[in-house]
């Protein structure tokens, strides 16, 4: 039994382990695009940037997971009863069904790209004046200001709440459970209905355990690395 | 030939009106010390000159060409501005080294950036780097440097970081090099250090306009001095016309604070 339930959280984990990687490999550069919204000098675009990152932040990353995959059902719905549909009317026709995972990606990296960007932000902004004024002044243009000067100071300095962050998705991908996404959780509790075991749901814990003791160890040493200097 | 010239220049940040108007010339080849109390107006002069403040009124003129005119409704492209910004280098009070850099790749980062320009650069590329770097290795020599060239910012001394950004401004040979209070950061025991590679510099008619609180070392290294108050020259000339027996009471007054 033990080796039948390790082996069904094994293919859970790796379920979780994908929603896990798409969702950092989304929301890294995402969330790089909403902090420079968020710090925009045109206000329009800065309020519009801010006031989503606050409804982001401020609702459950579950309640956004539902939103997500039952919301373009719902108008999914409602196209299909139209007659005569135009072309837009029935392309939201097909919206009614779609892939629960697509659902849970797209939900993870909206919701971590505006975490991550306050973090970018927080970065960005605590990089003293003078090392902008300094590349303007040696003729460097804002871009290579930015990649060649500011970027690695900031990498510097994030890597702590970074790092924080990104162990909480490592447990947050557990809420995709519930829209019937078979991760670990979800595997672990069948075994509950279909044999009335609970040590399965107990057991998911060492997967956690190990991942993020690795990811703990990846920080530490890429924290080591950039140890070299102090600004 | 006259180096540098500015015209009438004005600067306001909001009520606060800076710069009421300042005229003066330089020469090629000399060095100009500009002294005043705090708030006199010093540093906004030369932040203005160099670009990073936009004055209000008035013209900035370096080797006849002009950089800066307020009135012009000419809208610069980002690249000529760049290309202006090149011909004058700024050493700043708080060095802003990078921290991530070595010393050398302190000195070399822009030039390298900038030679990414040249038409032959992709032919040429590795003999245009080891150039670089060989520039580079001279200047830091020339700002006695020579041993620290793999340290970064974060193990040297506040004397050695300011000479380290003094090469960095040096490294894109700029032809004329402001300095903002570059000692007001360092403890006095290191205050010489910098002293001596801006006389050193001074002694290769380099033309220079120094922002500075050391009045005997304006004494002796400038050319020309100007003293500023409440964002006009108050007065100025050679250091023996300023510093001399028919100095004036109220810059008698100011110099007077600093001996004590």
């Amino acid at each position: 039994m033990f080796w039948e339930v390790t082996q069904s959280l094994l293919a859970g984990f790796w379920e979780t382990l994908k929603i896990f990687l798409i969702t950092l490999a989304g929301a890294l550069p995402l969330g790089l695009l909403i902090s420079f919204g968020s710090m925009s000098k045109f206000r329009p675009l800065k309020w519009l940037v801010r006031t989503f990152i606050w409804i982001i932040r401020g609702t459950p990353l579950m309640l956004q997971l539902i939103v997500v995959y039952y919301g373009p059902g719902l108008i999914g719905n409602w196209a299909a009863k139209i007659p005569d549909p135009n072309f837009l009317i029935a392309w939201m026709a097909q919206w009614s069904v779609y892939d629960r995972f697509l659902a849970v990606i797209i939900a993870f990296i909206i919701n971590y790209a505006c975490y991550f960007s306050e973090i970018y932000r927080s970065g960005i902004e605590s990089i003293p004046r003078g090392q902008y004024e300094a590349g303007q002044v040696l003729g460097m243009t804002k871009s290579q200001v930015f990649f060649k000067v500011v970027l690695m100071q900031v990498v510097k300095r994030i890597i702590p709440p970074m790092s924080n962050e990104i162990i909480t998705l490592v447990k947050d991908t557990s809420l995709a459970r519930i829209i019937a996404v078979y991760e670990i959780i979800w595997n672990a509790q069948a075994f509950a209905k279909s044999d009335g075991l609970i040590w399965p749901l107990f057991y998911t814990a060492a997967f956690y355990l190990l991942f993020n003791g690795l990811l703990t160890v990846l920080f530490g040493k890429i924290e080591k690395k950039l140890d070299y200097y102090h600004a | 030939m006259v180096a540098l010239e500015v015209k009438d220049l004005h600067k306001s940040f909001g009520k606060n009106h800076v710069l009421k108007g300042v005229d003066f010339t330089l020469d090629e080849g000399q060095v100009l010390a500009v002294i005043g109390s705090s708030g006199s107006g010093k540093t906004t002069l030369l932040r203005c000159i160099n670009f990073l403040e936009t004055a209000d009124r008035g013209q900035v003129i370096v080797n006849g060409e002009t950089v800066f005119d307020a009135q012009s409704t000419k809208k610069e492209g980002a690249k000529e501005k760049r290309e202006k910004q090149k011909k004058i280098g700024l050493v700043f009070q708080s060095f802003n080294l990078f921290p991530q850099y070595t010393v050398l790749e302190n000195v070399t980062l822009a030039p390298k950036l900038h030679a990414k320009e040249r038409p032959d650069y992709r032919q040429n590329k590795k003999q245009i780097l080891n150039e670089i770097d060989a520039m580079a290795l001279d200047i830091l020599a020339e700002v006695g440097l020579s041993d620290k060239t793999e340290a970064y910012p974060c193990e040297l001394s506040g004397g050695q970081q300011q000479r380290v950004s003094i090469a960095r401004a040096l490294a894109l040979q700029p032809s004329i090099l402001f300095f903002d209070e570059p000692t007001s950061a360092l403890d006095p025991e290191l205050t010489g250090e910098i002293l001596r590679v801006i006389k050193g510099l001074a002694t290769k008619k380099r033309t220079m306009v120094i922002v500075t609180h050391e009045m005997k070392f304006a004494h002796d290294v400038a050319d020309k001095i100007l003293f500023m108050d409440k964002g006009v020259i108050a007065e100025a000339g050679t250091p023996d016309e300023l510093f001399g027996e028919n100095a004036s009471e109220r810059l008698r007054a100011f110099i007077g604070q600093f001996d004590r």
